[in-house]
């Protein structure tokens, strides 16, 4: 199967003489269609220059990416995908509905067509009745999952998200967390991730790319095959710990000095 | 509703503590009144320096000349004429402010080049210019909106080019995300950003475009308006000291007017953003 996303020999340098900084080194990822690739590594480590390189919002010093087989560039001209942030970045002069239309405005959809695109997005993250309020008015969560509906308006194959639920609390985090799996299995979009939080990165994903501190490179993808669909009982799964262990052995190996046994017996 | 009634209320209160004020002053130290004779002698404080307010008040329904029409009918007429000039300096001027700040947001080169000289425009005293416009301008109401323009668009330019750049840099990467144009981005992101900047600007320019107004009246030799006025019962100040302070009392309800007028549009645009302090 060819991927949504192939990555190949990219390096990602900012600056030049003094002010250098390799931000990546040698990245090669292929991620198939359908799949919920999470990006983890200590910060800095370049995971969301990457998915902004994925996104062709910054452009590689070496190396290809495709995405849909075409390029980044022409990926992004044909709006091939959605984008979501850590903060929701909605506009507040513009109500709910007219903050998911927005995408919709740069297409040739008219005014009912992109009205009834953002109902049917709105409901998917079950926001439906709340078209009219202004994203003031709205729970940190809600502006969130508005944010979500924005980035699926285009009806994207493929969504890149850069830590989207890093600014909330647990629980809200734990709820959108499986509302986005629902959102994942319901589209059959592709979904790349970066996250912070090993958990969060085992729970959602069907690959977890492991990434090194700077110049950041991809130690290990980790296939999780914890069983579809997931729900709260995964997060009791013997397996699914086994995972972030995993996960989290393979972050500190690269990280810093290995641990003394001690440390090893209280974490595992 | 309620706040706009309490808003009139407050105004109108300070009106009156200034009127108490003044008769207070007058009372210590003005010229003798009827059987009252004030302890202190302050020229400032003379019925011609500062005339009585009742006889302001009743300057406005007598006859600004002998057997001509009330100097508030006079004055009514000439607010009304000022009021158009410095419409049109305002109009003018806000648009050349905001053509300025979007060319500036989007050349840095242009900025550059081009912010200073604007800087410097303001350093030149209007009374300065003014007579230079006139004579390009050969007077009449252009040279005037033109004078008054001059003092309006500079806050637009600046407040505008700090709008245009407030948007959040992800709000830009997210346009760039769906190949927004150029042309989108200024619409539906930029522009809707500045607004709130443009329209603290436009409230500054608005007063300012009355002041611009009255000042570009004098070298033009314009006598229709309230920069006439003021310049005509300044010359017979002797004569009749309240028709003055009328004309400056008219001058300062013609701004204060523009003002609410520009805050009642702000009101209008901003309905449904995050209600903000007030103004």
């Amino acid at each position: 199967m060819s991927g949504v996303v192939s990555v190949r020999g990219v390096d990602k340098v900012f600056g030049t003489g003094r002010e250098r900084t390799e931000a990546l080194r040698r990245i090669d990822l292929e991620i198939p269609q359908g799949a919920f690739v999470s990006l983890i590594g200590p910060s800095g480590c370049g995971k969301s220059t990457l998915l902004r390189l994925i996104g062709d919002l910054t452009q590689p010093s070496v190396g290809t990416i495709e995405v849909n087989g075409k390029t980044a560039h022409r990926a992004r001209l044909d709006r091939d995908y959605g984008m979501v942030f850590q903060s929701p970045v909605l506009f507040d002069w513009r109500t709910v509905q007219r903050n998911v239309e927005l995408p919709l405005e740069m297409t040739a959809l008219g005014r009912t067509q992109r009205a009834a695109r953002a109902a049917a997005m709105l409901a998917l993250v079950e926001l439906g009745g709340f078209e009219r309020r202004y994203p003031w008015q709205l729970s940190g969560g809600m502006q969130q999952r508005v944010a979500i509906a924005r980035a699926l308006s285009f009806e994207p194959a493929l969504i890149l998200m850069d830590e989207p639920f890093g600014a909330l609390d647990e629980m809200t985090r734990e709820r959108l967390n499986l509302e986005l799996l629902r959102i994942w299995k319901q589209t059959g979009t592709t979904i790349v991730f970066v996250t912070h939080s090993i958990p969060e990165a085992v729970f959602l994903s069907t690959q977890v790319a492991v990434m090194s501190a700077r110049p950041g490179r991809i130690l290990e993808v980790i296939s999780v095959d914890l069983p579809q669909p997931r729900n709260d009982l995964t997060r009791e799964d013997a397996r699914y710990f086994g995972f972030i262990t995993r996960v989290r052995e393979r972050l500190r190996g690269h990280d810093v000095a290995p641990p003394r046994a001690a440390e090893v017996a209280a974490s595992g | 509703m309620f706040r706009a009634a309490r808003g009139v209320l407050s105004f109108a209160a300070v009106i009156a503590a200034l009127g108490v004020l003044w008769e207070g002053i007058k009372l210590l130290g003005g010229d003798p009144n009827g059987a009252w004779t004030p302890p202190f002698q302050w020229t400032v404080a003379s019925d011609l320096n500062m005339p009585h307010v009742w006889d302001i008040a009743t300057s406005f329904v007598e006859p600004a000349q002998r057997n001509g029409p009330p100097l508030g009918l006079v004055l009514g007429d000439a607010a009304l004429f000022t009021f158009r000039e410095a419409f049109g300096g305002f109009v003018f001027g806000a648009l050349l402010g905001l053509a300025l700040a979007i060319v500036f947001v989007h050349s840095r080169l242009l900025e550059r080049a081009l912010v200073p000289y604007v800087v410097a425009s303001q350093t030149v005293p209007i009374i300065a210019i003014a007579p230079v416009v006139v004579i390009w301008l050969q007077g009449g109401w252009l040279a005037v909106a033109v004078i008054s323009a001059y003092l309006t668009f500079f806050p637009v330019t600046i407040a505008g080019l700090r709008g245009l750049r407030s948007p959040d840099p992800r709000a830009l990467e997210l346009m760039r995300s769906y190949a927004a144009s150029p042309r989108s981005v200024l619409f539906k992101v930029r522009l809707p950003a500045a607004a709130p900047y443009l329209l603290a600007a436009l409230k500054v320019a608005a007063t300012a475009s009355v002041v611009g107004a009255i000042i570009g009246e004098l070298p033009s030799g314009i006598r229709e308006g309230l920069g006439g006025a003021i310049l005509n019962f300044n010359q017979y100040y002797v004569s009749g000291p309240p028709k003055l302070w009328a004309a400056i009392i008219v001058a300062a309800i013609v701004g204060i007017g523009f003002f609410v007028l520009v805050r009642a549009a702000e009101a209008f645009l901003m309905r449904g953003r995050v209600p903000a302090a007030e103004t």
